[in-house]
């Protein structure tokens, strides 16, 4: 299944703003974070297709995940 | 020294400096603005008549070293809402109002001569001259002359041709260390100021300080709050992005309002990110970090220059860039900034002029994108005051009516700000209910509905959403008193120490000892204040309403609509 990741602030450095990543089985939102090297601590918000998601969601088919570090403003 | 009520009055120019009032005492920047207007101003009045008064005000720990304790509070009952009105902003005039021993300054009356004035303040003295030079010009030659003039660490509080102009968009400018401007931007309180004939006000506190009851509690308090601040990640990220941080956010939520109002995501969002925008910084020798005023650890201000490495704007703000580009469908970063700089110059609130450029996009005044025809009729129309100029300066309804455009994004004629309250359902709370108009600051629930501080509330739903707001609401009420900069709640909403450090600085200037009910029955205090003076004014429950639109179109992606009913929303006020 394809998935999109995409990422912001500072988690694109010396990553990527948007990929998309071929997954063989069920894999969790979490699990990708892992993937990617990124440390979960860090992690403020992540949405599946522009819907705010836990960190145990499974991914489907065709879906967008973004991930972005803890932000604000105002 | 003992603090003093500065009063000004335009009409026959004499000046008074009282003792501070035994009930005002305990305030401090909106509290202390609103109460004095609820006291002293006839809430039927005419904004721009000469019953209005401008009160401004440091807050509670403002002029101490207490860290970003730099905002200042502008008051008085607004032209472009009518209700009662309190914006503010940083800069360096809080801190040295508050040096001069100044509780608050209330400007009260009008010439009936049509001249001009300036008035210097400094410890115990107020002189008010005629002005004739700096009529006309901008804020920024304004700040430099005035540097010039009296010196080039006072503080200038000053307005540029669209509150000489009395125009409802027209803000209150407040020079920062570097000559450039913060703004009190909401609900034309520049047209206020000009309507007193004031031009600018220079604050000089000599070798004035303020007197700290316990200076040992004061120091320790300081440094946990401080730390507070500068752990907190979000502090660190609006560092490095500013507040621009929120585009991508927000677009990717479906919350980005786009096209006046009429799409929660825009195509050209990442040129107008946060993100880019870092980069542009840096490749441009321009500086990611600037703080508004001396002690913010935070430093979301920024310098940007342009693509020949030139200053160009500072102060990018978010909702700046959101209403310019997004709302008008612009996706240049540079045109956005060379408006922005324009709408500093001139002294116009950058979002309601945006959204005023956007309704006048839908009307066809303009192309949807048209960036240069932006700043176009911001140098040729508004700055002249045209018949053009004075509409989109008179605010989005105004060029709604005017042109016959029936999706005008207004509360109690305010523009929306930058989050679709379709799709972030607990801000149009907050906008729906606001003694002050729509206004994100007034209760930020973008906090918990998108960026999962101070918990989580799914922002398409409509539960827990009015109970958010309210809490939030009456926090902000009581943080908007103390002279501290809103961008504490971040670490307060999440960082235990934070609050009762903040408890524990007032308590130290003051030698007081308030608790954190107390901080909430301020809060509480001052948000019934307002609605009581709005009440009076003419205004009811009717008018904590979103515009119809918002229930009649779906927004994509989500395709959600505005569903809160009526009697829901007038839950807000059960407390």
């Amino acid at each position: 299944m394809k998935v999109e990741v995409k990422l912001f602030a500072y988690f694109r450095d010396n990553r990527f703003s948007v990929k998309t990543f071929v997954f063989a089985g069920n894999i969790t939102v979490e699990e990708i974070i892992a993937s990617l090297d990124i440390n979960i601590e860090d992690v403020g918000v992540t949405m599946i297709n522009g819907r705010h998601c836990k960190l145990d969601a499974l991914l489907r088919d065709g879906d967008s995940l973004g991930i972005f570090p803890m932000i604000g403003g105002g | 020294m003992a603090e003093k009520i500065y009063r000004i009055n335009m009409t026959d120019l004499s000046t008074r400096i009282e003792d501070v009032p035994e009930n005002w005492m305990g305030h401090g920047g909106r509290g202390l603005t609103s109460t004095i207007i609820a006291a002293e101003v006839e809430p039927t009045c005419h904004p721009l008549g000469p019953s209005n008064k401008l009160v401004i005000a440091p807050g509670l720990l403002s002029g101490t070293p207490a860290a970003n304790s730099g905002r200042l509070s502008v008051g008085a009952k607004s032209p472009l809402t009518g209700t009662i009105k309190e914006a503010n902003a940083g800069g360096t005039a809080a801190q040295l109002l508050a040096r001069c021993g100044c509780k608050a300054v209330i400007i009260e009356g009008q010439p009936t001569t049509g001249k001009w004035y300036n008035i210097t303040i400094s410890p115990g003295k107020i002189i008010v001259n005629e002005e004739t030079e700096l009529i006309g010009k901008g804020n920024f030659a304004t700040a430099e002359a005035v540097g010039a003039r009296l010196g080039e660490k006072l503080g200038v509080i000053s307005i540029g041709p669209a509150g000489e102009m009395k125009m409802a968009a027209a803000n209150v400018s407040i020079k920062d260390p570097d000559f450039r401007m913060r703004s009190a931007g909401r609900g034309g309180l520049g047209a206020v100021m000009g309507s007193k004939g004031v031009k600018f006000i220079a604050i000089d506190p000599q070798d004035g300080k303020v007197e700290i009851a316990n200076p040992e509690a004061f120091k320790a308090a300081n440094k946990a709050f401080a730390k507070a601040l500068v752990n907190h990640p979000i502090s660190q990220g609006l560092g490095q992005y500013g507040t621009n941080v929120l585009v991508n956010i927000i677009n990717e939520s479906g919350g980005l309002p786009t096209r006046n109002f009429t799409q929660g995501q825009f195509e050209g969002h990442e040129k107008i990110s946060g993100e880019t925008m870092y980069d542009l910084i840096q490749e441009r020798g321009g500086k990611p970090k600037h703080g508004c005023h001396p002690g913010c650890v935070i430093q979301c201000s920024q310098v940007y220059n342009d693509a020949d490495k030139k200053y160009k704007t500072s102060g990018f703000e978010y909702e700046s860039i959101w209403a310019m580009g997004a709302d008008c469908c612009v996706d240049d970063l540079d045109m956005i900034a060379e408006a922005d700089s324009l709408m500093d110059d001139l002294g116009l609130d950058s979002i309601e002029t945006s959204v005023a450029m956007g309704v006048a996009m839908e009307a066809g005044v303009l192309q949807f994108g048209d960036g240069a025809g932006i700043c176009r009729i911001l140098r040729d129309e508004v700055s002249k005051g045209t018949g053009l100029g004075r509409i989109i300066g008179g605010g989005a309804a105004m060029v709604g009516k005017s042109f016959g455009v029936a999706r005008v994004p207004v509360v109690k004629n305010q523009a929306i700000p930058a989050y679709d309250p379709r799709a972030i359902k607990g801000i149009g709370i907050t906008y729906a209910t606001s003694t002050m108009g729509a206004d994100h600051t007034m209760g930020y629930s973008i906090a918990t509905n998108i960026l999962n501080v101070g918990g989580s509330v799914d922002p398409l739903s409509k539960e827990g959403q009015v109970e958010l707001s309210r809490n939030l609401q009456i926090a902000t009420a009581a943080i908007d008193s103390t002279g501290m900069c809103l961008f504490i709640a971040f670490a307060a909403l999440d960082d235990e120490t934070c609050l009762p450090a903040l408890i524990d600085l007032i308590n130290a200037r003051f030698g007081l000892s308030l608790t954190g009910d107390d901080v909430v029955n301020l809060g509480k205090y001052i948000l019934k204040t307002e609605k009581a003076f709005n009440d009076a004014a003419g205004f009811s429950k009717e008018d904590d309403r979103l515009p119809e639109f918002f229930s009649l179109e779906k927004l994509p992606p989500h395709n959600v609509v505005w569903d809160f009913s009526g009697a829901e929303i007038d839950q807000f006020w059960n407390f």
